[in-house]
């Protein structure tokens, strides 16, 4: 342990920081919300949990998921796991006045917003957090969702990047449309504006056409900071060129060094200093004392988290039938899936584009290890990526980020508030002894914080 | 008789020459600091609720056009956010902030307040305010509506009005009635977390409100559970027969300007026949009276404070409220002598930020106890508590449970 900290001193000059981000778990099936510790779903008290915990262990940011319609299954509300959460900004806005040094990142709908008012609720945001704020970019193409608002569902599936580009562009002129330098608020002279025109803009595209002024003076941080996630080359390109972040789906150290390469050098090609795309991928974790204690919960996780009835909607995702007629225990369907019948579930994102490749794919996997309709759901549905002793996962993480397989990662708990405490009590200390982890935070701003350079006024 | 008090708050206050003044925070406008302790100061003045200006327009005297002027404050935050953000930091002051109806998603809107609603654990409430129409071409989803120019208006100043000024406060009335759908979407006791038979929620208590209308359509339910008071309080700022309808019709409080105690007895008149109109005659509606405020310790120093702001605008301060300029003593007989009329409460607008804020909670709020017209202390945990409106039964629920609650 002495010559671990001597060594950590040294290092502290050369290693690579984690970032780390939270997120709190809700509408899915990770999260044991039967579990006699499990706490609201929709108090703020459970949100102040997790932002003060994540603070207290040096987090650089919370993020919150979203989601703008009730999922269905067979056309009835989806009632097995969490349903229901609050609107993300007011949260975040309502968390500013509890945390003072954590990044707020909200995931905020491309499709179902307009530039103006969205691109002043996050400046408002980042005005009333001291420049914490953050925004995960999604845009969505479903009609589905697309029935709770006056705009409706009607985006193209291939214009996405099109409506995520034009929005994220128009946000940024909107964000520039203040020089940092506009309020004077000299009472002598009677000036509070230095240029009667700020505020003044205009963005035309094929999908928005606006002009006049904008009303939120620049934020601390210019922009707030900028999160993607994109895994079709398309998706990399435009995330490369416009993210400061972006979600990684990969966990296996070589394909997550082949992803962290390709974006580097995407971002490099589109004229982006190095270091200035952070990759980050999601992860889960169960600790215990020992490795066997560890896993060992794990497994009863996963089995609380998958149950058989779970087991049968999770693939119900893929073969898109209704399968509650086959038993978890016995193996999968022998049926083929009917990806082009009317949706069984809707109001979740697809996670698999070729749902017959992924069928071979699970019966050669089910077929190859024995497993049960449900240990295949576990397997594929209920991954925890980090679990071990504390000492064990703060090496694991420090070392995925120090060989490039990220920059950090996003972490949740399948526990709600608490399951965040234990992370931050054992792991994130050895992460710091390490010196892989700020022991007290150093820039004022989350872009600060995460070593992004400054946005300036375009 | 006792009345309901509030603040109206808006950038340095409501004289367009307010920053100027010594304890003016010009430079503080758009942090949280600012907010929290102006929202701190009201909150010590046991106040009913706040409320916080907004529009998806820079400040203009022009309902239709920018200026260029540099001598006055411009640039707003968001107003549903920055009650957000002092939330955690109050206990019991109501948090009424304006949010758009034209442009905007009522979607969106309702479960922004209903999480409002959330975090202030019951202390939500929401202007419904119509944009103006410089706002259209920051959205160019809509042909720009057309106005006409009013008998009265003074060059430079016009007064307009919509040509379908009936059709945007339709459309408002719309949208009140789908985020008021959307927040009884979930019944009390949707949540059971039934472990036994692995439900999250009893979906026979989640309700499609499939509200159709002629400018949108909304499915639902909510993505938020029921907020804390059931509905949040809903507030509309009127000044003639159509607003007030609005008012009458789908709002909890309505914000009037009468000019005098005749003015007001004929509005208090209208809006109380509106209310009956819309078969809501066993609601509680308040109507309350908007003044701007401009106090002093005597007459001639509140005379003479508004001289110097006057003398460092160009144009003469006039506000669509009556603005009252005096002692806090004669403040209080003036809203006690308009209580008379059947406002039931007062939206007071300072002119100056915090000065006539603080004028109003250490020296009137006292003079209206002394006269037994306000509380000593905070009974109630709720907006809707404070106001004395019953937390209301879910139309859609089917079980007495759903509904006592």
């Amino acid at each position: 342990m002495t010559a671990g900290v001597t060594d950590g001193r040294n290092d502290r000059e050369r290693k690579k920081q984690i970032i780390l981000g939270v997120f709190l778990s809700g509408v899915n099936h990770h999260t044991l919300w039967a579990d006699p510790e499990a706490g609201s779903q929709i108090a703020f008290s459970t949100f102040e949990h997790v932002a003060r915990t994540a603070e207290r262990g040096r987090f650089d940011f919370f993020f919150l998921a979203e989601g703008l319609a009730l999922r269905e299954r067979n056309g009835l509300i989806f009632d097995q796991d969490v349903v229901g959460r609050p609107d993300t900004l007011p949260v975040l806005a309502a968390l500013a006045a509890v945390t003072e040094h954590l990044g707020l990142v909200g995931t905020l709908n491309a499709t179902f917003n307009e530039p103006y008012e969205l691109a002043r609720q996050l400046a408002s945001l980042d005005h009333l957090s001291g420049g914490r704020a953050g925004w995960n970019v999604v845009t969505s193409f479903d009609a589905f969702t697309g029935q709770n608002f006056r705009r409706g569902g009607f985006l193209h599936r291939d214009d996405r990047y099109v409506r995520a580009g034009e929005f994220l562009a128009a946000a940024r002129r909107l964000w520039d449309s203040w020089p940092a330098d506009a309020i004077v608020a000299d009472r002598a002279a009677g000036t509070f504006l230095r240029d009667g025109g700020a505020g003044a803009f205009a963005f035309s595209g094929k999908q928005f056409d606006i002009e006049g002024r904008f009303t939120t003076p620049r934020s601390p941080q210019g922009h707030p900071v900028i999160l993607q996630a994109g895994v079709s080359p398309q998706g990399r390109d435009f995330a490369a060129g416009g993210a400061d972040a972006i979600f990684s789906p990969y966990h296996r150290l070589d394909e997550a060094q082949e992803f962290y390469r390709d974006i580097q050098a995407r971002a490099a090609r589109q004229g982006r200093p190095p270091g200035s795309v952070k990759i980050l991928p999601s992860a889960s974790f169960v600790l215990g004392d020992t490795r066997e204690e560890a896993e060992e919960r794990q497994r009863d996780i996963a089995h609380r988290q998958v149950t058989g009835r779970t087991a049968q909607i999770l693939l119900e995702s893929v073969w898109n039938r209704d399968l509650s007629g086959y038993d978890p225990e016995g193996p999968l369907p022998d049926i083929d899936p009917d990806p082009t019948g009317p949706p069984v579930i809707r109001g979740r994102a697809v996670l698999h584009q070729d749902p017959h490749r992924t069928v071979a794919e699970w019966r050669a996997l089910a077929a190859a290890n024995d497993w049960s309709l449900r240990e295949l759901a576990i397997h594929v549905f209920s991954r925890t990526e980090f679990v071990g002793t504390p000492a064990q996962v703060a090496d694991r993480i420090d070392d995925f980020v120090q060989r490039d397989g990220s920059d950090g990662f996003i972490l949740g708990s399948h526990l709600v508030p608490t399951g965040l405490d234990e992370f931050v009590d054992t792991v994130v200390p050895l992460l710091q002894e390490r010196g892989s982890l700020r022991t007290e935070y150093t820039g004022s701003t989350l872009r600060e914080n995460l070593g992004i350079p400054p946005r300036t006024a375009s | 008789m006792t009345l309901h008090l509030a603040v109206a708050l808006d950038g340095t206050g409501w004289h367009p020459a307010a920053w100027r003044e010594q304890r003016a925070r010009p430079d503080e406008l758009f942090t949280a600091r600012y907010w929290a302790d102006l929202v701190a100061e009201a909150e010590s003045g046991l106040l009913d609720y706040v409320t916080i200006e907004d529009a998806l327009a820079l400040q203009s005297p022009s309902p239709t056009s920018h200026d260029d002027r540099t001598d006055q404050v411009r640039g707003r935050l968001d107003a549903v956010l920055i009650a957000s953000r002092v939330a955690p930091l109050t206990r019991h002051i109501g948090l009424v902030p304006t949010a758009t109806v034209s442009h905007t998603e009522p979607f969106h809107v309702s479960k922004a307040i209903a999480t409002l609603d959330h975090v202030s654990s019951g202390r939500a409430g929401w202007r419904a305010q119509v944009s103006p129409p410089l706002a259209n071409a920051h959205f160019g989803r809509r042909a720009p509506i057309a106005f006409t120019e009013l008998p009265g208006s003074t060059p430079g100043r016009p007064l307009l009005r919509p040509d379908d000024f009936a059709d945007a406060f339709a459309e408002a009335e719309d949208f009140v009635t789908a985020a008021r759908l959307l927040w009884d979407s979930w019944e009390d006791d949707a949540e059971i977390r039934d472990a036994a038979t692995e439900r999250f929620v009893d979906r026979d208590k989640l309700h499609y409100i499939d509200f159709h209308g002629r400018w949108f359509s909304v499915r639902g339910p909510s993505i938020v559970p029921r907020p804390p008071q059931g509905q949040p309080v809903v507030a509309v700022l009127a000044h003639a027969t159509v607003p007030y309808r609005l008012g009458a019709a789908s709002a909890d409080l309505v914000h009037v300007t009468p000019r005098d105690a005749d003015d007001a007895r004929a509005i208090v008149a209208e809006v109380r026949d509106l209310q009956r109109a819309a078969g809501r005659e066993d609601e509680t509606v308040h109507i309350i009276g908007d003044v701007v405020v401009l106090l002093g310790a005597t007459t001639a120093e509140a005379e003479d404070r508004r001289a110097r702001l006057d003398g460092r605008s160009d144009v003469a301060f006039e506000s669509d409220a009556p603005v009252f300029t005096g002692t806090a003593a004669e403040l209080a007989e003036l809203l006690l002598a308009l209580a008379e009329t059947g406002l039931t409460g007062f939206r007071l607008r300072p002119a100056v930020l915090p000065d006539d804020l603080e004028a109003i909670t250490r020296d009137l709020v006292p003079e209206l106890r002394r006269r037994g017209a306000f509380r000593d202390a905070y009974a109630a945990d709720t907006l809707r508590g404070l106001l004395g409106l019953p937390r209301p039964a879910n139309r859609f629920a089917t079980t007495t449970e759903g509904a006592a609650r």
